[in-house]
């Protein structure tokens, strides 16, 4: 099917992209108007990925380029084999039988049958279409846009689908570290935050102060956030620990924020236990699509943590800091690309290390804005999406010259 | 007007500014002996990649070397004695990028010689090597006089002063970069070409670089107006 996007035009992001830039792009854009490109996913809701191409969509048919969104369908089945696949490429062990990935490829086929395929540039995001490419035909050349790190697949399925990879004329990585190898071009675009979406927009102090209220965060004193799903993966217990070092030393708060957990490994309970002693220490169970909680809770705190023991570029960590916040998060996945260490916050590998790095930030309260600027700069120059839209007209002009 | 017209009197100088797209090439170095033949090896438009055209990418960095190979050897390998003697290799005193690699292989074989290559420590990134596809665009902005070009100057994307500065100076070998050329020939100030090409583009940012020539334009337009 072919999906819906949101509004949106280039125009409206002169005000928080760097200067000169739009129109670089309004520039490009007409050199490669008439081109066409077409984007397949497994989904339309899930995640920043998502979110960043619901506007990416329609402001390259705003320039010219005609620019389209398929989404592959499927059984019950079909989604929970994609989910199996994706952690396997990922690196977690997995049970993945022939009967598994024919059931892929009889879904592929059935997709590559209905979907409107016909562009220049056919991009895959993903696990669950990667299949799509065995049927493809004509000239159109086609993209597998890799959002996960691939670095450490498990090896069989590793070895049957790294064929099927390299059917495509290239891949594309969020960072050059996720890439194994391979015998086709490999990219690097990271991915973006859109800073006018409900999530990174402006908001007034007023507005943060509502929904602090809603969510039952008392506003007497300054807090530590993180947001992240209420997993072990996401070290919230680690978070609490590193909280209750710092503190000894200042009277801070601790708000930690995520969905309801939908998956049995989920350590909400131990978290709410230890909260229960606590009253400084807050658990907020957002409600479903929280983008307006989530920018009050980040524009609100004074310090932001991602201690992630695992992840994959983290791109959450840009979208804390577009809002002028510094970030200690952990040395994992694409949160190095993110933090530079001493300039827009800390990376640290224990639990004993943010807490340090917190308190240094606290007993100096001056580099918390120095830091936050710094951060929030970092991001309008390296992961805004006005810099992956050039990304993809820069693929697109590349790849369909 | 095309870019490589930019010297050409009484034409206007024609701001052009560009897109990138990186590759990740089949290199990869996990220390410093490795780096050393990787450098011998790789295409030369990846030593570009790394070490003018970092500017492009680089962002603040507490250690402030102005090219890949530096931050990599003090960062994952912790060796900054051969970090600030690859850091005071200036791209734009060399004449090629094949003399650029001589001066790396030089330098990372002499500092070899007396300082054996130490083992990586576990969680050592490696150096990985890139290609840059570079894409020139117009970026709208031209200019026929000083005061235009300062004007367009602060307005244009950065990486307009990449292309210009970095790009046209180091690998397509125009002379001085592309700024000083036209104000010389273009507008006939070779004082003020003087001054814009004394400014070092291997040093800062580019928003820094830009702040440079935009002061050095200013006080040539003051000048201008006090004769």
């Amino acid at each position: 099917m072919t999906s819906t996007v949101s509004s949106a035009r280039l125009d409206d992001y002169r005000q928080v992209a760097p200067r000169g830039t739009v129109d670089l792009l309004l520039r490009l854009g007409e050199r490669l108007r008439g081109r066409s490109l077409v984007h397949v996913s497994a989904s339309r809701y899930r995640g920043l990925t998502i979110e960043v191409l619901n506007r990416l969509v329609p402001i390259l048919n705003d320039l010219g380029i005609y620019a389209s969104w398929e989404v592959t369908i499927g059984t019950g089945d079909f989604e929970g084999i994609t989910r199996t696949v994706g952690r396997a490429l990922r690196g977690t062990e997995q049970v993945v039988t022939d009967a598994m990935l024919e059931r892929l490829r009889e879904a592929s086929r059935e997709n590559a049958g209905r979907l409107r395929l016909d562009a220049d540039l056919v991009m895959i995001h993903d696990a669950a279409p990667l299949l799509l490419v065995e049927s493809r035909a004509g000239n159109a050349r086609w993209v597998w846009r890799c959002h996960h790190d691939l670095s450490a697949p498990q090896p069989q399925l590793w070895n049957i689908l790294r064929p099927v990879t390299q059917r495509y004329d290239a891949v594309v990585f969020s960072d050059a570290r996720f890439a194994p190898t391979l015998s086709i071009p490999r990219f690097v675009i990271s991915p973006s935050v859109d800073p006018l979406s409900e999530r990174n927009r402006d908001m007034t102090r007023a507005e943060q102060a509502q929904h602090l209220d809603r969510l039952r965060i008392p506003r007497d004193k300054p807090f530590l956030l993180q947001v992240g799903p209420f997993q072990r993966s996401h070290d919230p217990l680690g978070v609490i620990n590193a909280y209750r070092l710092v503190k000894k030393h200042h009277d801070v708060r601790l708000v930690l924020a995520g969905l309801a957990p939908t998956s049995g490994d989920d350590v909400l309970a131990e978290v709410q236990e230890a909260a229960s002693h606590d009253p400084d220490l807050r658990v907020v169970v957002l409600p479903p699509d929280p983008q307006t909680e989530v920018n009050a809770l980040e524009r609100s705190a004074t310090i932001v943590i991602h201690k992630p023991v695992e992840t994959g570029f983290g791109i959450n960590v840009a979208a804390a800091m577009w809002k002028g916040k510094p970030v200690v998060g952990s040395l994992v996945g694409g949160i190095p690309n993110q933090v530079i260490f001493g300039v827009t916050g800390y990376t640290v590998e224990t639990v004993e290390g943010a807490a340090f790095r917190i308190r240094h930030l606290l007993g100096n309260p001056e580099l918390i804005g120095r830091m936050g600027a710094a951060g929030r700069e970092h991001i309008r120059r390296n992961f805004l999406i006005t810099r992956h839209l050039g990304d993809y007209l820069a693929l697109l002009a590349l790849l369909t010259k | 007007m095309s870019a490589d017209s930019v010297t050409a009197t009484n034409e206007p100088f024609v701001f052009l500014g560009c897109v990138d797209l990186r590759e990740v090439i089949p290199y990869e170095a996990r220390d410093v002996r490795e780096l050393l033949d990787q450098v011998g090896r790789v295409p030369v438009e990846s030593l570009f990649c790394h070490t003018a055209a970092a500017l492009l990418h680089r962002p603040a960095s507490p250690t402030g070397y102005p090219n890949d190979f530096a931050h990599w050897t003090d960062v994952e390998m912790r060796d900054q004695r051969l970090a600030e003697r690859l850091a005071a290799i200036d791209p734009f005193e060399l004449r090629s990028l094949e003399q650029m690699r001589e001066e790396l292989v030089a330098t990372i074989s002499d500092h070899l010689q007396h300082f054996p290559a130490a083992a990586p420590g576990t969680g050592t990134e490696p150096f990985r090597f890139f290609h840059a596809h570079l894409i020139p665009i117009p970026t709208g902005h031209q200019a026929r006089n000083l005061k235009e070009f300062r004007d367009a100057l602060a307005e244009v994307d950065v990486s307009a002063l990449f292309y210009h500065l970095i790009e046209g100076r180091y690998r397509l070998s125009r002379g001085r970069g592309d700024f000083a050329e036209w104000v010389a020939s273009a507008i006939g100030r070779p004082d003020v070409a003087d001054r814009l090409a004394s400014i070092d583009a291997y040093d800062g940012s580019l928003e820094r670089i830009r702040d440079r020539h935009l002061s050095v334009l200013t006080a040539a337009l003051e000048e201008e107006r006090g004769r």
